[in-house]
């Protein structure tokens, strides 16, 4: 009895030897692979930034009023924010690729979706980020364009403006990400309708005073100013 | 055949090409940027026939009226002015050919494309000189071109600059801006930094059309602008010359902001590249000037000084977080506090506009949004400047006008420091 379960165990940890001694090489490969893929992330990031320096990147990026956008997230400077970015995008490939070389059960399957889901991360990222821009962008030459032919609300109609086009930026970043596509495609159909019913309804019935302003200012006050032309000549 | 040297041939179509090697060389090239000016153009162009038969009538001259794609016949009534008749009714005679060539650059009008066909007209036909007329300048005299060109013909400058008898609340963002703020940039008392009717040499034009910066769309837009400015960078000889009244134009409120595109924005553009310059430039001197430097109009005006003043108010409350990215905290405090201020005791004083301005300028220049919207965003600050320009100078005389914009400019030149410490603390 006693031999018996001498034997057993010595059975045991032979087996759990062999399996760390089967183990510990891929582990050894997986560290090594990490590393590497280190090595290569961070001369991504280096190359990167030297040619993102080059291309004068973040002055692009300021002209269009994406550093303001990033500096009120509290996020670093574009350039940055693209090198981190792919320098964890990489390392973390490494890391995959030296996973899948552990041989566990069910992992490989999981890391191949996932790079496969990479190309369509990247492409829903970058329309956030574009569409972020679009958004700012577009409110602010509607809220100046608003105040200086004296409409009236120019803070709302740019608000107005940037919350359709961040909406709107949404549904197409879950559509890519494949998230409830339909259950996004109907929430967006649903907003955006209801927005637009919301406006129509506020500005026709509950704002009438405020319709037949607005429409006043817009264009009797344009058929008196042909008439008087009072405004200063600049130049 | 000749051979002919342009910085850009293809800007000019064949067939404008073929005319300008037709006429030969010139001594004086006329260049008339147009877009749909049929109401005015026939009597500018029988005056400036007028004033080449009569003061240039030995030389060798060409009208080129570089057309925006007129729908109104423009260019027809341009090449239709017979000389023939001005010879028989006004009893002057030439002894050359005066040619007239019309050109359309392209189907819509841009400032920067029409003067650069011109140049580059001047440029093929070796002009001696060369003057702009604009054809809003529906007070036009003969004289004008003698006034314009002769200083240049006589070699003793490169550029010549008008002065106008005007009414003293015309032209407000030249009086409270481009004036002082170029002669304080610059060190020079350039009346009419914006110039539409100027007269310059052939190198000087051919130096401006070589320069890189065509493709830019402010330089584009604010071209005139942008030559007064590369003149004084290039240390040209300037000198202005005194053409009488210019007419009191009346516009709309739409049209400050491409008024601001053409004059603020190549000023504030130019800051870049012309920083050595600047930075070491102290005080300023006058520039030489044939006749009077300025005079002043004083029939009363109308002016909504209401809706300036709803304007300016509704434009710091509204724009405040575009502000923010564009003025110190101070200055927009400041702001803020006037435009609380009852019409009848608001003020803009010049020390707070003359802060605002410079750090407009850095903001622009540092990009911190885009640029044409820092542009738009000054649109509400100027009409608060131009009411308080209005309201000091409502009762004044001539002397009260000129001495308060004297005023205006020794603040903007002892500002100076400030525009510096901010760009190079923000560089």
């Amino acid at each position: 009895m006693r031999e018996m379960i001498v034997d057993e165990l010595t059975q045991a940890m032979h087996g759990i030897s062999r399996g760390f001694a089967h183990f510990l090489p891929r582990l050894i490969v997986l560290v090594i692979i990490g590393f590497v893929g280190w090595v290569v992330a961070y001369a991504l990031k280096l190359a990167l930034r030297s040619i993102l320096r080059l291309l004068k990147f973040d002055k692009l990026l300021e002209n269009a009023g994406a550093s303001q956008l990033l500096s009120k997230a509290g996020l670093p400077s574009a350039t940055e924010v693209l090198i981190q970015f792919a320098f964890g995008v990489a390392w973390l490939g490494f890391i995959l690729l030296g996973v899948s070389v552990l041989g566990v059960f069910g992992l490989q399957e999981q890391i191949g979706r996932f790079f496969l889901f990479l190309p369509r991360l990247f492409v829903a990222l970058f329309i956030l980020f574009v569409g972020l821009l679009a958004a700012s962008f577009f409110s602010r030459a509607a809220l100046l364009a608003a105040v200086n032919s004296n409409l009236p609300s120019p803070r709302l109609l740019g608000i107005a403006i940037r919350s359709i086009i961040i909406v709107f930026v949404l549904s197409m970043v879950f559509e890519e990400l494949g998230v409830a596509d339909e259950t996004m495609l109907l929430a967006f159909g649903i907003a955006f309708g209801g927005l637009m019913l919301g406006l129509a309804l506020a500005f026709g019935i509950g704002g009438q005073d405020l319709a037949r302003q607005f429409l006043e200012k817009r264009f009797v006050r344009e058929k008196e100013d042909e008439g008087r032309k009072d405004e200063l000549s600049p130049l | 055949m000749k051979k002919v040297r342009t910085a850009d041939d293809s800007i000019l179509t064949d067939e404008f090409l073929r005319q300008l090697i037709n006429v030969g060389e010139v001594d004086i090239l006329v260049g008339l940027p147009t877009h749909n000016n049929a109401k005015t153009i026939a009597p500018i162009v029988a005056t400036i026939q007028a004033g080449l038969l009569t003061y240039f009538p030995r030389d060798r001259a060409a009208i080129i009226n570089a057309d925006g794609g007129s729908q109104d016949g423009t260019p027809e009534l341009v090449l239709n002015a017979a000389i023939d008749d001005l010879r028989r009714r006004s009893n002057v005679s030439a002894l050359r050919t005066l040619h007239v060539i019309s050109t359309q650059y392209a189907s819509s009008p841009t400032r920067g494309d029409a003067l650069r066909s011109i140049l580059a007209a001047g440029e093929l036909l070796r002009a001696k000189a060369c003057v702009i007329v604009s054809p809003e300048s529906t007070q036009i005299k003969t004289d004008w071109l003698t006034k314009l060109l002769r200083p240049v013909y006589a070699s003793e400058f490169d550029l010549v600059l008008p002065t106008y008898s005007r009414h003293k609340f015309d032209g407000i963002l030249l009086t409270n801006l481009l004036y002082p703020m170029t002669r304080a940039l610059y060190g020079l008392r350039i009346r009419e930094p914006y110039a539409l009717d100027f007269a310059f040499s052939g190198p000087l034009g051919s130096q401006f059309l070589a320069q890189n910066a065509w493709q830019d769309e402010t330089a584009r837009a604010g071209s005139e602008t942008y030559f007064t400015l590369n003149s004084i960078a290039g240390h040209a000889r300037i000198c202005q010359s005194f053409l009488g009244t210019r007419e009191h134009v009346e516009r709309r409120s739409s049209d400050l902001i491409p008024a601001l595109r053409q004059t603020v924005g190549a000023l504030f553009s130019s800051l870049g590249p012309h920083m050595t310059l600047w930075s070491a430039a102290t005080g300023s001197q006058p520039v030489p000037t044939i006749g009077p430097e300025r005079e002043f109009t004083l029939e009363p005006l109308r002016v909504n000084r209401k809706r300036l003043r709803e304007m300016f108010s509704t434009g710091v409350a509204e724009l405040e977080s575009v502000f923010q990215t564009i003025l110190s905290t101070s200055t927009l405090e400041e702001l803020r506090r006037i435009a609380r201020l009852e019409e009848g005791v608001f003020r803009y004083p010049a020390e707070l506009w003359v802060k605002t301005i410079y750090e407009f300028a850095v903001a622009y220049h540092k990009a911190v949004i885009s640029r044409d919207h820092i542009l738009q965003a000054l649109a509400p600050l100027f009409r608060g400047r131009a009411l308080t320009f209005l309201v000091e100078n409502r009762n004044g005389p001539a002397e009260t006008v000129e001495n308060n914009i004297e005023a205006l400019c020794l603040e903007f030149e002892r500002g100076k420091p400030y525009l510096l410490e901010l760009w190079n603390g923000r560089e």
